[in-house]
């Protein structure tokens, strides 16, 4: 095909003359140029030809009886169909109208009688040519057309790839609402929600630069990352150095990844926000108050590990408070002229909504009248979480199935983390992951973790760094605790937390007894409200006592032993319970 | 001609000057401004002062004329942007790699 401009293999032509002398003098003319000959002497005999023969090029005598030139022409050029075979008029008319009627009848010229021998070489060798580059087009238009359906349809496969891989996770959850569209098969946009074993969510918004298939490859590993660790109960700072870590080692230089991660409990009712490159978020606060989340990070992807930072900032919510997070395809949606609805627009929107309408409805709206006809393929995401308690009714998605006893039944461990590590580093995951190998414990991942949580926060807060709890009762406390606790885990020399969990076979299932040490003081625990009741003492909003009163909810036995730094707990399942319903706990 | 280049005064440093649109398109060209390996040169001026537009991919290019420079110890000065321009590099925080005045 290469060279098919340049061919000069004979050609087979077709010649149509109901002349017997002309005929032959054509005939023998052509032949003597080298090409292959095939003759009719008239236009119904050329048709069939045509038909069983596919010549290249036809010569057509304009007045033949049966059928004329002009009618097989027509009958020629739809047999040809996308084929270009050129069709050239022998004639001895010579008045403009016959001419014209010729040419529309798809003829491509014509040669006037009689023949002159050059003509007719010029003639066939400049149609030649012209079919030639005609074919050579036609073959480059079917191999794009091929390969272009070979790579949508590896596009397709891919996506399917991509999408078990970046699956939405718990985005229709009641408290999120989400709009995210992609520009081509695949989007530069992520969007990404996860339930926490303790409670709460974590979810991260990204914006690969590019799009298509780079954009995905990126977005493959931290959509792994993302759900992997948030499942195991890794918190949002630990999920963010990782996924940093992992796209600077795995993208080219020019290729980052601007994005924001949500950490959001609904319990504490606080969110800590990380934003790295993406618009302004937005916290839209029940009493209308908004309050401006700025990018203040590097995006995701650039920096080494030991420059990048995973400071999240922490603010106090309340019940109804409203988070928003865009990408900046939000902010370049344009409008017909041209104007793109930015920063202003985005701001202008939240300033002229009261608190009746939903932030995602105003900005969607106001997005859509900006733009007048929002085409559904623009690459656009928003995402708004509600603060609110519903959320942590929705379960980790669970991908075991309920096996028997294939796994650890009968262990024990002892883990002790000592000095600095205190608080710089949570056993939790490790703790929980070493629970997880169970299969009747794994569909309590929610409750074992919660346990452990409860247990180290205890341990590490109010056992080595001796925090009252009695501060957390106010906003301005809340404030001083988590500083002060900052403060004195600077200073934790000699202290250590030690966990022992121990697991064992019961005739209907398995017992996990976990003891947890730690190094300080201990507590009165003999006369300790949260000890000896079982429930909040009458008439007041307690906050201190809460995780005690949640250890004793969930499991059969809480015990105290030496100064009260020694706690032990034993937690039972069984077998027909195992897939009992996560959210017992938040009741 | 999108991109022009010139030394300044001390002829150690390339002043690479970007017209119009900083994106995609200007991939080749960009790198072709500095990617001679003159010895002489010791730092880079991104002149922004005629750039409208700025894209994510044009970040992506600071980042490797960064790398290109040296990386960590790169001596790249962003100059002269329009308002649209340094709010996009202040977006994705480039001022903690770039010196940007």
């Amino acid at each position: 095909m290469d060279d098919a401009v340049a061919e000069h293999r004979p050609l087979r032509i077709l010649i149509a003359d109901d002349s017997d002398s002309d005929r032959l003098i054509l005939k023998t003319l052509l032949k003597r140029l080298g090409h292959e000959v095939l003759d009719a002497s008239n236009g119904l005999d050329a048709v069939s030809l045509f038909r069983q023969e596919a010549p290249d090029l036809v010569l057509l005598d304009a007045l033949m009886p049966l059928m004329d030139g002009m009618e097989a022409a027509r009958q020629i050029k739809s047999l040809a169909g996308e084929r270009l075979v050129p069709l050239i008029f022998l004639t001895s008319l010579s008045e403009a109208g016959a001419l014209a009627r010729c040419l529309e009848a798809g003829g491509d010229d014509f040669l006037g009688k009689p023949y002159n021998r050059i003509i007719i070489e010029a003639k066939i060798n400049a149609f030649n040519r012209m079919r030639l580059m005609h074919q050579a087009l036609s073959d480059q238009r079917d191999l794009i057309r091929e390969r272009n359906r070979q790579l949508t349809e590896e596009q397709e496969v891919a996506k399917r790839v991509f999408d078990n891989v970046a699956h939405s996770g718990c985005l229709d959850a009641s408290n999120i609402r989400y709009h995210a569209s992609p520009q081509s098969i695949f989007n530069g946009d992520v969007l990404f929600a996860s339930p926490r074993p303790a409670g709460g969510m974590l979810i991260f918004m990204g914006d690969f630069t590019g799009h298509g298939l780079p954009a995905a490859i990126g977005a493959m590993p931290v959509a792994e990352i993302f759900y992997g660790m948030a499942s195991k109960g890794f918190n949002g700072q630990d999920v963010l150095r990782e996924i940093n870590q992992k796209l600077k080692r795995i993208l080219p230089t020019d290729m980052f990844c601007c994005g924001a991660m949500i950490e959001a409990d609904f319990k504490l009712n606080q969110v800590q926000v990380w934003n790295g490159g993406l618009p302004d978020g937005w916290l839209i606060r029940s009493s209308d108050d908004r309050q401006a989340l700025p990018s203040r990070h590097l995006p995701l992807g650039i920096l080494a590990p030991d420059q990048f930072s995973a400071e999240f900032e922490r603010l106090g919510t309340g019940p109804g408070d409203r988070l928003m997070m865009m990408t900046d395809g939000f902010l370049e949606a344009a409008d017909s002229a041209g104007n793109v609805f930015g920063e202003r627009g985005v701001a202008d929107a939240l300033a002229h909504s009261d608190n009746s309408e939903h932030p995602f409805d105003t900005m969607m709206s106001a997005v859509h009248r900006f733009t007048g006809d929002l085409k559904d393929g623009d690459d656009l995401t928003l995402c708004c979480l509600e603060m609110s308690d519903q959320a942590s009714f929705s379960a980790l998605p669970d991908r075991t199935v309920p096996s028997s006893l294939a796994g650890p039944a009968e262990w024990r461990c002892s883990y002790e983390i000592r000095e600095q590590t205190l608080g710089e580093f949570s056993p939790l995951p490790l703790l929980l992951h070493i629970c997880m190998e169970v299969p009747g414990l794994r569909r309590r991942s929610g409750e074992i973790y919660t346990l452990l949580a409860e247990l180290y926060n205890n341990a590490l807060e109010h056992g080595v760094l001796e925090l009252p709890s009695e501060w957390k009762h106010s906003p301005e406390g809340f404030g001083r605790y988590y500083l002060e606790r900052k403060r004195r885990l600077g200073n934790v020399e000699g202290h250590y937390i030690r966990f022992t969990l121990h697991h064992s076979l019961k005739p209907d299932g398995g017992r996990l007894r976990v003891v947890c040490e730690d190094s300080g003081r201990g507590f009165d625990f003999q006369s300790h409200p949260g000890v000896t009741s079982s429930a909040y003492p009458e008439g007041s909003k307690r906050y201190a006592g809460r995780g005690l009163l949640l250890l004793k909810r969930l499991s059969e036995s809480v015990r105290f032993h030496e100064q009260g730094n020694h706690v032990e707990i034993v937690y039972d399942w069984h077998f027909s319970g195992a897939a009992a319903n996560q959210g017992d706990m938040a009741r | 001609m999108p991109i022009q280049t010139r030394r300044d005064n001390s002829g150690r440093t390339l002043v690479i000057r970007i017209e119009g649109r900083f994106d995609f398109s200007t991939h080749q060209a960009f790198r072709d401004a500095y990617e001679h390996g003159d010895p002489d040169i010791r730092g880079y001026v991104v002149d922004l002062s005629d750039t409208t537009y700025l894209d994510s991919s044009a970040l992506g290019m600071l980042l490797l004329l960064r790398d290109y420079a040296g990386g960590d110890s790169a001596r790249i000065a962003i100059e002269n942007c329009n308002n649209d321009v340094r709010r996009i590099l202040s977006i994705s925080n480039f001022e903690q790699l770039f010196n940007i005045r």
